[in-house]
């Protein structure tokens, strides 16, 4: 199972401080360029090895779409590698191998990106199918059957068969009114079954401009020659206008919500999240930052309080972990999710955690635990240079929910700046009943109707 | 992220189109960076343990890696034994119980885990190099390995939290499909057991039993030492010192039996209320060092390793829409590791896409790769050198991998031209030597098609 560790993007998604904190190390050799039809290209050079990766980031995701078309993102996400006039279906992915290299796409919340890794020199072969695929994607019909039985396997695979993923959905579908982060990325199954071309020509149409789009090249290059490199290919891309999203601001919560969650599984599993803003939407800038220093408290590593308390000391639960967006595109969860211990039940867990959240509203955290995480930020920002992959990716992220990339220079300094007093704060101001949502997997017996009956030549058809 | 010990995973945001390279690369998931400039420098620490330093001065940071002979093929027939050992390592040692260890490295933002497979039980550190922070968590480390004390109540603690860990991968159709796979492959072969072992087997483990396996297999002449970063040869070998000079000298492990030949195809189907099939079709494959690790590695390659392109990404993925993952790959070990291929489709589905899977590698075997096949798949892995070491992670795990299992230091020079070497002639006679399509094991856990679902309600 070791392999799925590799799926490079979970980690950084789930935006505990530890996930974010990336941000911090991006410091300024950052070149920033815009091109006459709106595209906007980033470079970081970095020189430690002969490689380059190349992305290209679209403002559309999971949080554009609305009732009847969830899951569109994503499909066009899959359809982009189905060719153009010049690039024959399939052909995209092959020639990137014929370089030398890698490539894959993955669609978030709030972006569609489309990335390759690349030996320096070929960073044009990239640019050019990029270029490419960003205006004459053809989107055959034929092509389109097919893929779209992928993507419900994928689904299938991801969700649909996963008690947990499962559980999360229902959690989001019950939290949310009216934000767009009410339905998964991937989509309910119901609007992948009748989704056509015609809904992926439209969405293609609508958001795949250079102007709704962020370049992002990281490694051993120069910036000056990827600008000329840029301007050659998307340069000739004339620009459309983008669509425009309606605000869709959630309104507000007016007390706790609960959903039960009852499916084939082992073992019970709690979700509990509080709405919370973002950078995006906070009037206060501070109050993030003091939100990504109480995740840090509360988890994300061994010394951290529901690791050492309710796992370790009261054994209440095998695991609790935290996760905290501050980089998202509209109000997010500060979300505890947790595994209850052997012999104890949800109940419990729910209560010690409510414990722990009433200890840091009566109570500001130590020194030592605000020096903890800052010693830990400090490292993460030299560590995270390790990997031009993610270095591109905070650059992207950043320009893509509406954020500037030169963020990411200030993230060190504004974590050094947050008090205990305003860690206390937040959790007064935001960890409140009214706003939560809890989520509980109520494990059902795995020998449901598919299994009752053990049959030796069942799967024969 | 720091706590490595969470074993349970965090939602997947981000919807990855393939999932497939990082499938695909299972095979050399011990991934590379560049060719020129990677000088691995190797000897024997004064007690004997195996050491090998890459300078990489780049970056205020060093990564640490000792890894023993003591994965859970060491498990006797105490299954999860190994990987229950490893976890304790931190918690209690030498003068600190658990909450100090962590907080002595978090103090310093270094970031320490443990890790067991089936041939290797895995220590690591990462740590800036300020001196105060690196040497607070090298001392932390040194104590770690050297003086853990296993108490009572915290290995009492690990064993529940373990045990809900495999009651929950019970969830899952693919864990259940490996486990079954690795069973009936392997049989009576240490490598049989899966690596956490199972709530039969880890009830069994006494505090004894862990003293005893620690004793015999966290010695030095049973450890190979990796030292990544901005640490000159003198510095890495006082690191050396501080962290297995104070291990007992002990023995290497003792030789691992040799795997059986599967000796006829059997297929094992297993019910679960899933809406997926898991398809697992294999058999033994290669070692680390085997004299067919390129042709087969080259082979596989355009066989099902490496994603859109390779044969039954085709097949299964974008001719027929079958499956979002189907792959193959090698995973050579100490002794014959298994050749997997796999992929996951709704019930319905399932009898099919393992006909085209079986048609797919049945064609290859029997006429090999085209010359055009080959000339992409060379283009692809030697074009795409750099991107295997280009980072401090990759180059301490591909160096441990050398170190582990006795490859040449020139490896990964030698790497390029050791696939261009490779012939269609080359692979469509290793294929044929080594693997037999007639004998193959196939594992299938899902759950019943609709229409049988459908008719047996219909009954009630």
């Amino acid at each position: 199972m070791r392999r799925y560790q590799l799926i490079l993007f979970s980690g950084l998604l789930t935006g505990s401080l530890f996930g974010v904190s990336f941000l911090a190390q991006a410091k300024s050799n950052v070149h920033e360029y815009e091109l006459s039809n709106g595209l906007k290209l980033l470079v970081k050079e970095d020189h430690r090895a002969p490689v380059v990766v190349s992305q290209v980031w679209y403002k559309v995701g999971g949080s554009s779409e609305y009732s009847g078309i969830t899951g569109v993102s994503h499909v066009l996400e899959h359809m982009m590698f189905k060719g153009t006039e010049k690039i024959k279906p399939g052909d995209f992915s092959k020639i990137i191998k014929e370089n030398g290299g890698r490539d894959n796409a993955f669609t978030g919340k709030d972006y569609t990106a489309y990335f390759q890794l690349l030996e320096k020199s070929r960073l044009e072969v990239s640019f050019k199918m990029e270029a490419d695929r960003m205006r004459n994607l053809i989107l055959p019909e034929k092509e389109f059957s097919k893929e779209i039985e992928v993507v419900k396997e994928e689904r299938r695979m991801r969700t649909d068969d996963k008690p947990r993923s499962l559980t999360y959905e229902q959690f989001n579908s019950t939290a949310y009114d009216n934000n767009p982060y009410k339905n998964p990325i991937i989509g309910w199954m119901n609007d992948l079954d009748n989704m056509n071309v015609a809904d992926l020509r439209q969405w293609y149409e609508m958001w795949y401009t250079p102007n709704n789009a962020t370049v992002v090249v990281a490694g051993d290059v120069n910036a000056d020659e990827v600008y000329e490199l840029a301007k050659k290919h998307f340069g000739p891309i004339a620009r459309h206008e983008v669509a425009t999203l309606k605000p869709r601001q959630e309104r507000k919560q007016l007390g706790p919500r609960r959903v039960v969650v009852r499916t084939p599984a082992q073992v019970p599993y709690l979700l509990m999240g509080y709405k919370v803003p973002v950078l995006r939407t906070v009037k206060e800038d501070w109050e993030p930052y003091a939100l990504e220093v109480l995740a840090g408290v509360l988890s994300g590593s061994g010394s951290s309080r529901l690791p050492k308390i309710l796992v370790r000391e009261k054994q209440i639960v095998v695991n609790a972990d935290v996760g905290y967006n501050m980089h998202a595109k509209y109000d997010e969860m500060f979300l505890f999710d947790a595994t209850p211990a052997q012999g104890k039940s949800v109940k419990q867990a729910e209560q010690a955690i409510l414990e722990q959240i009433e200890e840091l509203k009566k109570n500001t955290v130590s020194d030592a635990e605000l020096d903890r995480i800052k010693a830990q930020v400090i490292a993460s920002d030299v560590y995270e240079k390790d990997s031009v992959f993610y270095q591109a990716m905070i650059l992207g992220t950043l320009e893509t929910v509406g954020l500037n990339w030169k963020m990411a220079d200030d993230y060190l300094d504004k974590i050094k700046l947050v008090t205990a007093e305003q860690v206390q704060q937040v959790a007064q101001k935001y960890l409140i009943d009214d706003q939560l949502t809890v989520a509980v997997l109520e494990p059902q017996s795995m020998a449901s109707k598919t299994a009752r009956q053990p049959n030796p030549n069942s799967t024969r058809h | 992220m720091f706590n490595q010990k969470n074993f349970f995973i965090l939602f997947i945001l981000v919807v990855i189109v393939g999932g497939l390279y990082a499938l695909s690369n299972r095979d050399d998931s011990n991934s590379t960076r560049s060719s020129a400039g990677l000088n691995i420098e190797s000897w024997q620490s004064d007690k004997g343990a195996k050491v090998l330093y890459v300078h990489a001065p780049e970056l205020p940071m060093v990564d640490v890696r000792i890894v023993f002979d003591a994965g859970s093929a060491r498990d006797n027939d105490k299954a999860g034994l190994a990987s229950m050992v490893n976890l304790l390592l931190d918690n209690g040692a030498g003068e600190w119980n658990t909450n100090q260890i962590v907080e002595r490295f978090d103090s310093v933002g270094a970031q320490f885990g443990t890790s067991a497979l089936r041939d290797m039980a895995v220590v690591s550190l990462r740590s800036l190099t300020d001196k105060a922070w690196l040497e607070k968590a090298l001392t932390t480390t040194a104590a770690i390995l050297q003086k853990p004390k296993f108490p009572e109540a915290e290995f009492e603690r690990e064993r529940k939290r373990v045990l809900v860990a495999l009651k929950n991968q019970k969830e899952s159709a693919g864990t259940l499909a490996s486990i079954a796979f690795y069973k009936a492959l392997y049989g009576d072969h240490p490598y049989a057991s899966p690596t956490s072992g199972d709530e039969d087997s880890v009830n069994t483990i006494t505090r004894d039993d862990i003293e005893a396996f620690y004793k015999k297999y966290y010695v030095a002449k049973n450890a190979t030492v990796v030292i990544v970063g901005a640490v000159d040869k003198s510095q890495a070998k006082e690191i050396v010192a501080q962290l297995v000079d104070g291990l007992n000298v002990g023995e290497p492990a003792a030789e691992l039996p040799e795997v059986n030949v599967i000796s006829e195809t059997r297929k094992i189907k297993q019910l679960h209320p899933s809406k997926q099939t898991h398809i697992l079709v294999g058999q033994e494959g290669i070692i680390r060092g085997d004299a067919d690790y390129f042709v087969l590695y080259v082979g596989n390659h355009i066989l099902g390793g490496s994603g859109f392109g390779s044969r039954i990404v085709e097949e299964i993925r974008e001719n027929r829409g079958l499956a979002y993952s189907s792959y193959s790959y090698f995973s050579p070990m100490r002794k014959k590791g298994p050749f997997l291929m796999g992929l996951q489709t709704k019930n319905e589905q399932a009898d099919e896409a393992l006909t085209v899977l079986f048609e797919t590698v049945n064609k290859f075997i029997e006429t090999g790769p085209s010359e055009e096949e080959l000339i992409s798949a060379k283009k692809n892995i030697t074009g795409g050198f750099p991107l295997r070491i280009d980072s401090n992670r990759d180059i301490t795990e591909y160096v441990a991998m050398i170190g582990f299992y006795d490859l040449p230091l020139d490896y990964l020079t030698n790497f390029n031209d050791n696939i261009e070497q490779v012939t269609v002639a080359k692979i469509k006679d290793a294929f044929q030597r080594r693997m037999h399509p007639d004998k193959m094991l196939v594992v299938m856990v899902g759950g019943e098609t609709e229409a049988k679902v459908e008719s047996s309600s219909e009954k009630k």
